[in-house]
């Protein structure tokens, strides 16, 4: 059965994407640990870390695709589930800090002396255990994918108004979190992380090893959305895409499929986010900014919905644009860059950089089986 | 339960408004088990609104539709009413496109619809067997890995005729098959369809009496939402209304 289910997953351009990001997970660590820096080959530890952020942003550019690509669902509150894993491993990281924090109290987090609160908030109970946080990490942003999705899908809530909606879910949750009573820090989030399972957040072996496992996470994550979308659950999904109420009459209960796909997607979001966080070193209100759930729309897009490796593409692809552009003098602009690279992609390349690649190849098979097919049927006349 | 009545649709009172326009007004006919009806009528006489209402798109103000004899359609949705066994094709042909022919059969089969068991689903010899009889019935074997996108109009609206005998339905309601066909293929498509009647009870919007004299069935005429004339074609196209209203002088 799994042996079966991934030889149906596993295509050419799949095999390619594993590969790819394999070597990756292997390479870049041994660059930057076995190399002396003074080597040509050397790999940076800032290096390591921001691309260990794009690996990031590539598993929620994955979880994009897998509901916008294959199922229409266009979702621009997806920083939001991002966040909320997030700031689940940031509370695991909080209270891993225990007295090394500035008013060195045991318990409770510096914001909340800060505060004066005397107490540990009741949700904040048992996040100083790694198991604990790392279930919250999946659990909280698929319950509330759930509960969203529930009501907006039995309501038959579709096309853009969906999409206001979860945009309105992720500045909703903005600005709970913006509040200092909110418990999770306000405007400044949570930070100063010392360490995680022990190991120090700063040092190089944990931020190389950080960098690998996110890898490792793309690549499960990959898998799954493979073994999906090649199901005849990911062909119900193709297929509500393109005509919804066809598929109701034949007897599909379009809810639960959106539902389901969507909490999923919502799930790998989180773990996108929680590896995120001890990267980056901060979590805070602004990654549930709207803005950042569009810019995450706009990878998908760049690389080509509905491909899967073009969404992990996309998303590297526009962020080290990104990179690239806001540290120089260009910096200013850069919005209006990524806005002008959304109207041109879709204009002009609408199927994405990897679906037009798709395309293409499609295409030119076409031709040669009309090509072959013709030789068949119309014989050379006889003598 | 109990049956309520012997016929497989029973449509009883059956009033729909959009907006203070009546779109069937107080509509009740009969389906018998077996039987193939032709509907007619003008454009606006309630035909696709009636379809939509026995499917569980739209639901009435008033009345009931009763579904082989217990089943009150007007109380289940759309995936309900498609289980019990009733299909439906569209007016314009409805097809997944990105779909190949084969797999649009294979998502038509009758099967487990639920998301759990379609993430674990696997083809089965007699599913295999289905789809290539599927395909022979319909005349589209030599294109089953063709995206249905590439198809021609005609053979789109034989894909669809297909999917709905994947579905295995008790009822099939075709809403203007031959609507944009050759005159071979509106024949061939008359043919298909006393074949499917064979087995299969069969109600058929159209407005192309040509086609509907070819079924030679027996035919409902509506008008303004209500049943009009029934009987034979001759009969009904004898109706001094239905001459009025619908056919010309």
């Amino acid at each position: 059965m799994m042996a079966h289910i991934l030889i149906r997953s596993i295509d050419r351009g799949a095999t390619i994407f594993l590969i790819i990001v394999a070597a990756i997970a292997i390479g870049v660590p041994i660059l930057n640990l076995a190399l002396p820096p003074s080597s040509d080959f050397h790999i940076p530890l800032y290096l390591v870390a921001l691309f260990g952020k794009y690996t990031c942003y590539a598993l929620l550019a994955l979880s994009i695709d897998l509901i916008w690509g294959f199922c229409g669902i266009l979702s621009l509150g997806h920083g939001a589930f991002f966040a909320l894993g997030g700031y689940a491993m940031g509370m695991y990281l909080m209270r891993q800090i225990g007295t090394r924090g500035v008013y060195a109290d045991p318990i409770l987090p510096d914001f909340m002396v800060f505060l004066n609160w005397k107490e540990l908030p009741v949700y904040w109970y048992g996040f100083q255990f790694f198991p604990y946080a790392l279930l919250m990490v999946v659990l909280v942003p698929g319950v509330l994918a759930f509960v969203f999705g529930w009501f907006a899908f039995r309501s038959r809530v579709t096309g853009v108004y969906l999409s206001i909606i979860t945009q309105a879910l992720t500045f909703a949750l903005m600005l709970g979190f913006f509040r200092n009573n909110f418990g999770f820090g306000g405007n400044n989030g949570l930070t100063d992380f010392k360490d995680l399972l022990g190991f120090n957040v700063q040092s190089e072996a944990t931020r190389n090893a950080l960098f690998s496992i996110s890898c490792v996470a793309l690549i499960i994550a990959f898998l799954l959305c493979r073994a999906i979308v090649t199901s005849k659950f990911g062909k119900v999904l193709i297929a509500i895409r393109d005509a919804e109420a066809r598929t109701r009459f034949l007897g599909y209960r379009v809810e639960s499929y959106k539902l389901l796909v969507f909490t999923l997607s919502a799930c790998m979001a989180g773990v996108a986010g929680a590896l995120y966080v001890p990267q980056v070193g901060i979590i805070n209100p602004s990654e549930f900014a709207p803005g950042n759930s569009i810019e995450a729309v706009i990878w998908v897009a760049v690389g080509g919905r509905g491909t899967l490796t073009g969404a992990a593409l996309g998303a590297v692809l526009v962020n080290y644009a990104k990179t690239y552009f806001t540290s120089g003098f260009l910096a200013p602009y850069w919005l209006f860059m990524l806005g002008a690279l959304f109207i041109g992609v879709t204009l002009l390349l609408p199927r994405g950089i990897v679906g037009t690649l798709y395309h293409w190849t499609a295409l030119r098979r076409d031709r040669a089986s009309a090509a072959a097919e013709e030789g068949v049927t119309d014989p050379l006349p006889a003598e | 339960m109990e049956p309520l009545t012997t016929s497989l649709l029973y449509l009883n009172g059956v009033t729909v408004s959009f907006d203070g326009f009546r779109a069937l007004n107080n509509l009740s006919f009969a389906i018998e088990s077996g039987e193939m009806r032709a509907i007619i009528g003008p454009n606006g006489a309630g035909k696709t609104t009636m379809m939509d209402v026995v499917t569980g798109k739209t639901r009435p103000d008033l009345g009931d539709v009763l579904f082989d004899g217990s089943y009150n359609l007007t109380k289940l949705d759309e995936a309900e009413i498609a289980e019990l066994g009733i299909g439906r094709k569209f007016q314009k042909p409805t097809v997944f496109e990105s779909h190949t022919v084969n797999d649009n059969l294979e998502l038509a089969l009758k099967s487990d619809r639920r998301a759990r068991a379609a993430l674990w689903w696997q083809e089965t010899p007699p599913e295999r067997r289905r789809i290539d009889e599927l395909l022979q019935i319909i005349r589209l074997t030599a294109v089953r890995d063709r995206l249905a996108a590439s198809l021609s109009h005609g053979q789109r609206q034989w894909l669809e005729i297909g999917m709905l005998l994947a579905q295995e339905p008790k009822l099939l309601l075709v809403d203007e098959p031959v609507a944009g066909m050759t005159d071979v293929e509106t024949q061939q498509t008359a043919e298909l369809l006393k074949e499917i009647n064979r087995e299969r009870t069969v109600v058929v919007v159209e407005h192309d009496m040509a086609f509907v004299r070819e079924l030679g069935v027996k035919v409902t005429c509506l008008h303004e939402g209500s049943v009009l004339a029934e009987g034979t074609i001759d009969q009904v196209s004898a109706n001094e209304r239905v001459v009025e209203v619908y056919l010309g002088r």
